[in-house]
């Protein structure tokens, strides 16, 4: 049977922003496939020039609602760098402690909230409190945990507010601190009980042969800081990165977009297992070995998965980084800092992906240019030749109007697209 | 979800209430699902219509409007008049839906073509200038903050389900912090609109030894001019004071007085 469909969503919802999606096929043949940013831009990029660096990271921060302390740290080491800052042992720790719990909470929220309600056909996470209520206590408990940790190191758990150039203004409770790492243990059990879940769930096998980037570990599994690397084999070092994202502009994206090798890229979970499989931990790597999981994967469905064994990853790593900054007293929270005239840039794995922060400074510590790659938008042009390579793929399978729909939606949650970040 | 909700055992209506966003980070949105121990409670209390960011389905038969964001394309003020068609209570939810927020930051350049070229180059590309949601509807009540406070916003919209009147704080950030015994932001050599910022977030950053950025607009019974005189008492610039004077559109009359007065063109 030739299939027909029309499907038209405009502002595509249980995703952070606007897009639209518009399929059309006629008597099996596609004849539109389309993922379309609508998100209005708000210039953040203008906005930092002419202000003092201490500026930068409290309003980057507020590039993103979800991600605002990757902004923030990305944005505090693209000046660090600049000024020839590095950072103490302690800060370092503290920094990477904060970041693992934002992307546990962005993870979560993803997983449970964004992309499960579909793997369980429902609209929403609300008629999950009644036919699911277990799962629902297990997400909760994961993100406040999370979020808790968030406003213990970072001050707050969304536009952070101990974290500054030159370390923290103020630093976290020892005895809490402790009691922290009892939680994360806990939380184990919540973990395994969602990789039990996802294991019920039906993933849709779809492939489409892509490259990945992400930062290049060295049996490690890092986030913060060091050399870029793609699956199809490019290497670069940080301060190359416009290199490595080649922006540009098209008429259905009021994102810039992105491509390396190929004429798209994707970052974020998928990319960081990709590359640095290697590097998980034997816990996390065996449950991305279960889900079959194991490089290079191209089926972007997988990024949840990805994510679920990232939870897994950050939550291991976590508890050894509070038993390391428990080991040693408190040293200095803040360093001193002195403006000089440099570019900085900084390259942070936030959960959607890597993120670029790039600063120009001049000699009194003002901004003179400011670059901010984000992760979904180096994803958006991924995004949308998958698209057309899932329409193809439903006219080959015979799917219905309402399969195609869901399947479409499926694909772009499984991004988990921060789209007004993408645009900022 | 749809069973009634009872307040010292009398049945409470539960409103009808839909989210929106325009121009913004969706940090408000995302802060009263970040209020895990007391969502569910939250959830009960009103029936959400439409929250795109959390569900797929979309009611307009809504009668409470919570929208995010500020208004920076044209498209979004006739968003904005059909939300105000609907709805009997429109709220602007946090800095930018009240104030412009962060975003209005753009508005400072007099070149606003410059604007868009320093960011897109000579791609075309269609915004205007940064106006708070107020600038185009009838707007019922205010929810500051950068972001938004879930305790705040949990009171407020308690007291709209049970019919009560919503008082904010008079008095400033100070008070609070004061009340918390922190250290003043003064005396560590940092400046601080403490003193001058609305109060209701009990000190939120001050209490993590950052100053305050005010957020939250001017407090009702704020000394501006007694402000500066802080500031250059103790040795802080007046760049640094318009940096968080500046940030978040809520002092703009005062900024465009103290810029007038003598500051240089920045």
């Amino acid at each position: 049977m030739k299939i027909s469909c029309d499907i038209d969503i405009k502002h595509l919802t249980r995703v952070e922003g606007h897009g639209n999606i518009r399929i059309v096929i006629k008597d099996g043949m596609v004849k539109e496939a389309r993922w379309e940013v609508v998100e209005t831009p708000r210039f953040f990029e203008a906005i930092l020039v002419g202000k003092h660096f201490e500026n930068a990271p409290y309003l980057c921060g507020r590039i993103c609602g979800i991600c605002s302390i990757g902004h923030t740290l990305a944005s505090i080491r693209a000046v660090e760098n600049s000024f020839g800052i590095r950072p103490s042992q302690q800060t370092q720790r503290l920094r990477l402690l904060l970041k693992h719990m934002e992307t546990l909470q962005s993870h979560i929220l993803h997983i449970y909230f964004l992309a499960a309600p579909d793997y369980l056909g429902v609209g929403s996470v609300l008629p999950l409190t009644q036919s699911h209520p277990e799962v629902v206590q297990q997400a909760l408990r994961l993100k406040l945990l999370a979020n808790d940790i968030c406003d213990e190191v970072g001050g707050r758990r969304l536009h952070p507010t101990r974290t500054v150039v030159g370390g923290f203004t103020m630093l976290p409770d020892r005895y809490r601190l402790g009691q922290f790492r009892q939680r994360l243990q806990a939380s184990l059990a919540d973990l395994t009980a969602s990789v039990d879940l996802f294991a019920t769930f039906t993933i849709p096998d779809f492939q489409r042969q892509t490259e990945f980037v992400s930062l290049k570990g060295d049996g490690d599994y890092p986030f913060i800081g060091g050399d870029l690397i793609s699956t199809d084999g490019v290497v670069k070092q940080e301060q190359e990165y416009a290199a490595m994202t080649n922006e540009y502009m098209a008429d259905y994206s009021t994102s810039k977009l992105s491509r390396l090798s190929r004429n798209s890229l994707a970052v974020g979970a998928l990319a960081r297992i990709n590359n640095n499989f290697a590097g998980l931990l034997p816990q996390a790597r065996a449950i991305a070995e279960e889900f079959g999981l194991v490089p290079v994967i191209h089926n972007p469905y997988m990024n949840v998965v990805a994510q679920l064994v990232e939870c897994v990853q950050v939550v291991l790593e976590s508890m050894q980084l509070i038993e390391d900054l428990l080991a040693e007293p408190w040293q200095e929270q803040r360093q001193p800092v002195e403006p000089r005239e440099g570019i900085g840039v900084a390259a942070v794995e936030v959960p959607r992906g890597i993120l670029y922060h790039c600063l120009h400074i001049d000699e009194a510590g003002r901004i003179v240019k400011a670059d901010c790659v984000i992760p979904t938008s180096q994803n958006h042009a991924n995004i949308l030749h998958d698209i057309e390579e899932l329409a193809l793929f439903c006219v080959r399978q015979g799917k219905s109007d309402k399969e195609i729909g869901l399947l479409a939606e499926m694909l772009v949650r499984a991004y988990d697209p921060c789209i007004s970040c993408s645009v900022h | 979800m749809t069973k009634g909700k009872t307040f010292l055992g009398v049945p409470v209506a539960r409103p009808k209430v839909a989210f929106f966003e325009l121009s913004s980070c969706e940090g408000c949105q995302l802060q009263l699902l970040n209020n895990e121990a007391t969502l569910l409670d939250f959830l009960s209390l009103v029936e959400i219509v439409r929250f795109r960011e959390g569900m797929k389905e979309a009611g307009d038969d809504y009668e409470i409007a919570f929208v995010e964001g500020s208004i920076t394309r044209l498209d979004e003020e006739e968003r904005l008049r059909v939300i105000r068609d609907q709805a009997k209570i429109v709220v602007a939810l946090g800095s930018c839906a009240c104030f412009g927020g962060v975003n209005q930051l753009k508005n400072r350049f007099n070149d606003f073509e410059w604007v868009k070229k320093e960011v897109y180059g000579s791609f075309p590309i269609e915004s205007q200038e940064v106006k708070p949601i107020s600038a185009v509807i009838k707007v019922d009540l205010e929810i500051y903050g950068c972001p938004i406070k879930k305790e705040e916003v949990e009171r407020i919209v308690t007291a709209l389900v049970l019919g009560e009147q919503v008082h904010h704080p008079q008095y400033p950030v100070c008070m609070e912090c004061k009340a918390r015994e922190n250290i003043c932001l003064f005396d560590l050599g940092e400046p601080c609109l403490g003193p001058v910022t609305r109060a209701g977030c009990d000190a939120w950053c001050p209490s993590n030894r950052l100053g305050c950025w005010g957020c939250r607009g001017p407090a009702p019974e704020a000394n501006l001019g007694q402000l500066q005189i802080i500031m250059a008492e103790r040795g802080i610039s007046q760049e640094r004071m318009i940096d968080r004077l500046e940030c978040f559109g809520g002092f703009g009359a005062f900024v465009a007085e103290v810029k007038g007065k003598k500051g240089e063109p920045r």
